[in-house]
């Protein structure tokens, strides 16, 4: 979800690791133990945790963007209060994963450089933007709703400061999906315009949801060694089709309509079967090419810029009041 | 309205509208601890509002609740004090506008404790812990912008200069105001003044600023005659419930 | 280029839920002093409980043993199993012992 490539291509690895070193973390991970900050572990599994935990960050940090669009015109006191709760979390979220990547030896505003400049990627999803109140609703129950689905396993996954970050996040999370859920209950339940805005909602952040799991699994060639080292467990087809399974009865219970003319059940397979995702699409916001990506980054890059005195300011203000306590002493 | 309930409503009018503002910051901060902060804060001033406008609307009595008033009056009607509706400006601006607000808040809760009517002083026992920490946020803040760089100082300097005509408005008292102090509902909000203008006063001397010049106050929120921002932000903030008259969200 | 000098440092965040228990570790946040770290720890990490206590800590500050003296520094222990109460066995009927 954090992490697709869709380079293909495979870097040359210039260290070459003492094979007995490999196989001992290798059998550390496979026994179900946790790597710390400090154990060895090869370059790649650092690289690739690295990139994970700060993309997964970034991910959290634009996903407050769509919905704060809509604190200000939350259409009431307690809509305003969760919406404004949830959006706080998403930014504790990111400064969770952000200090667990910087155990592995990069820092907080080497991560934001890598995002702002477009060598680092964050979740497709937020690439789309918030048209109406029903959108919040449909974020909440889609959009976290599949975010659930991943993290709930990487509370287990083998590097230890991440796991204990989706652990806090996960407990976190509860609320997230059953506000947004209950938003489109009540919409569909309400005036036709109302409902109309929710089917609306749903029509365009379902298909973008289901990319949220990634390329297709024979176009995942990372997938087997994420498995091994518990960075995944479910391949991206099986957690695509358990979302579409969990979701669509819900969709149903409020009265709304899955916008895929292919959705079926499938008695035998005891799954549904349903279309296929428009991979071109989704390559194309892989690229930065979303609907709304450049605002997302314009957004970023305006906080970071304008925020740039306010955090040289506290700096050197905590410089001179040291010096001054130095000169006393 | 009457007196008591009108006294209700400023209470939740200057949450609420301080409230909405902060909540402006959210995905902006200078920094993303930055951003959790002021997210706690308007957080904590949306659910004041929330209890505030609900007692208003029970004590006045016509089936209006908290919603119907935030989100259903014009701006004649609203009655928070000038200064909450300020536009946020750079991070030097909105917080020149927390710490005359914050420290204001944390002296007036304190008092209302006491209030004779047992919602306002609950709702303000429950609000003065997170007051408290607000003043402190603010107080801190300016400290280290005031007493960082040139550039912030400077900026320091501009934002209180552009929020300090709204500082008298805090403590006028109006027959509202008598009305409630009367029936022991209010405080003595003048009686603040001097306690104010202490942490105010130290707050800038360890920040290495001068006190911004005495100056002809600009007031009128408490009798809805408001500045220029509050139409804008109301039609923002209302814009669904007026949109979609009847619904419920 | 970002400039590390310039970066606000990393403390570490020790947060008691409860009276009665001890400060567990839970993250870090950036901050430039003392005062802000608690204040950002605060609103990290205590945002839905009240009357927790915080430590904060510089992370450079943080002395940890070393991963691979883990044998020289632990492992005597594990000879010294008379440490731990399943050494000893005790009669069936004893309670709370």
């Amino acid at each position: 979800m954090y992490t697709t490539d869709m380079s293909g291509k495979k870097k040359a690895e210039a260290v070459t690791e003492d094979p007995a070193l490999i196989a001992a973390f290798e059998a550390r991970v496979a026994n179900d133990e946790f790597i710390e900050p400090k154990d060895w572990m090869p370059e790649a599994y650092r690289k690739t945790l690295v990139r994970q935990m700060s993309q997964h960050a970034h991910s959290e940090i634009v996903g407050m963007l769509p919905e704060g669009n809509w604190i200000s015109r939350a259409p009431n006191l307690r809509r305003k209060a969760i919406l404004l709760a949830k959006v706080q979390d998403e930014g504790g979220h990111g400064l969770y994963l952000y200090a667990a990547a910087e155990t592995l030896g990069t820092s907080r505003d080497e991560m934001t450089e890598a995002l702002l400049s477009g060598k680092a990627k964050y979740s497709t999803i937020f690439n789309y933007p918030t048209l109406t109140w029903a959108d919040i609703g449909a974020i909440g129950w889609l959009v976290d709703g599949a975010a659930i689905m991943n993290q709930v396993p990487l509370q287990r996954t083998s590097y230890g400061p991440y796991a204990r970050a989706m652990v806090r996040i996960c407990k976190e999370e509860s609320f997230h999906q059953r506000q947004g859920y209950e938003i489109m209950m009540h919409l569909a339940a309400g005036t036709p315009e109302q409902k109309r805005m929710a089917q609306d909602a749903l029509n365009r952040w379902w298909w973008p949801s289901l990319m949220m799991f990634g390329p297709p699994d024979d176009k995942s060639p990372n997938t087997a060694q994420s498995m091994r080292w518990r960075i995944k467990r479910d391949t991206n087809d099986e957690l695509r089709q358990k979302f579409v399974d969990i979701t669509v009865p819900q969709a149903e219970a409020i009265g709304l309509t899955v916008p895929d003319d292919k959705l079926a059940w499938n008695e035998e397979r005891g799954a549904y079967d349903f279309g296929e995702v428009d991979w071109e699409e989704f390559a194309a916001v892989v690229r930065g090419e979303g609907p709304v990506a450049k605002e997302r980054l314009q957004a970023r890059q305006k906080a970071w810029d304008e925020g740039a005195w306010v955090r040289e300011a506290a700096r050197v203000h905590a410089e001179k009041r040291a010096a001054a306590k130095l000169a006393a002493e | 309205m009457d007196a008591i309930a009108t006294y209700a409503l400023r209470l939740g009018d200057d949450s609420l509208i301080l409230g909405q503002r902060l909540s402006e910051w959210c995905g902006h901060a200078p920094a993303l601890e930055v951003d959790l902060s002021l997210a706690n804060v308007a957080l904590d001033q949306v659910g004041q509002a929330t209890h505030f406008l609900n007692l208003a609307g029970e004590l006045e009595g016509e089936g209006r609740d908290g919603d119907a008033l935030a989100f259903r009056r014009d701006v004649m009607d609203f009655t928070n004090c000038l200064l909450v509706e300020q536009p946020n400006g750079d991070f030097a601006q909105t917080i020149a506008r927390q710490l005359l607000f914050s420290h204001y808040q944390e002296l007036l809760f304190t008092a209302l404790t006491a209030s004779s009517n047992t919602s306002i002083a609950a709702i303000a026992a429950k609000a003065v812990k997170e007051t408290s920490y607000h003043a402190t946020l603010a107080s801190d803040w300016v400290v280290r912008l005031g007493d960082g760089t040139d550039e912030s100082k400077a900026r320091m300097v501009a934002g209180l200069d552009w929020m300090w005509r709204f500082a008298d408005e805090l403590f006028a008292m109006d027959d509202v105001d008598a009305a409630a102090l009367k029936d022991g509902v209010g405080v003595d909000k003048a009686a603040l003044r001097p306690a104010w203008d202490a942490r105010i006063d130290a707050t800038l001397a360890e920040a290495t600023l001068v006190r911004p010049a005495p100056r002809r106050a600009t007031t009128g929120g408490r009798i809805g005659h408001h500045s220029e921002h509050l139409g804008h932000l109301l039609s923002d903030m209302q814009f669904l419930q007026r949109a979609y008259p009847g619904a419920t969200w | 280029m970002s400039d590390p000098s310039k970066e606000w440092p990393l403390w570490e965040v020790f947060v008691r839920g409860k009276g009665g228990l001890s400060h567990r570790h839970v993250g870090s946040v950036h901050a430039v002093d003392a005062k802000m770290a608690l204040e950002h720890a605060r609103d990290t990490y205590t945002r839905r409980m009240e009357g927790v206590s915080l430590w904060v800590l510089p992370s450079a500050q943080i002395v940890a043993s070393d991963p691979g003296d883990a044998g020289a520094l632990f492992e005597p222990a594990e000879d010294k199993v008379y440490r731990h109460p399943t050494f000893y066995k005790i009669p069936d009927g004893i309670t709370h012992i």
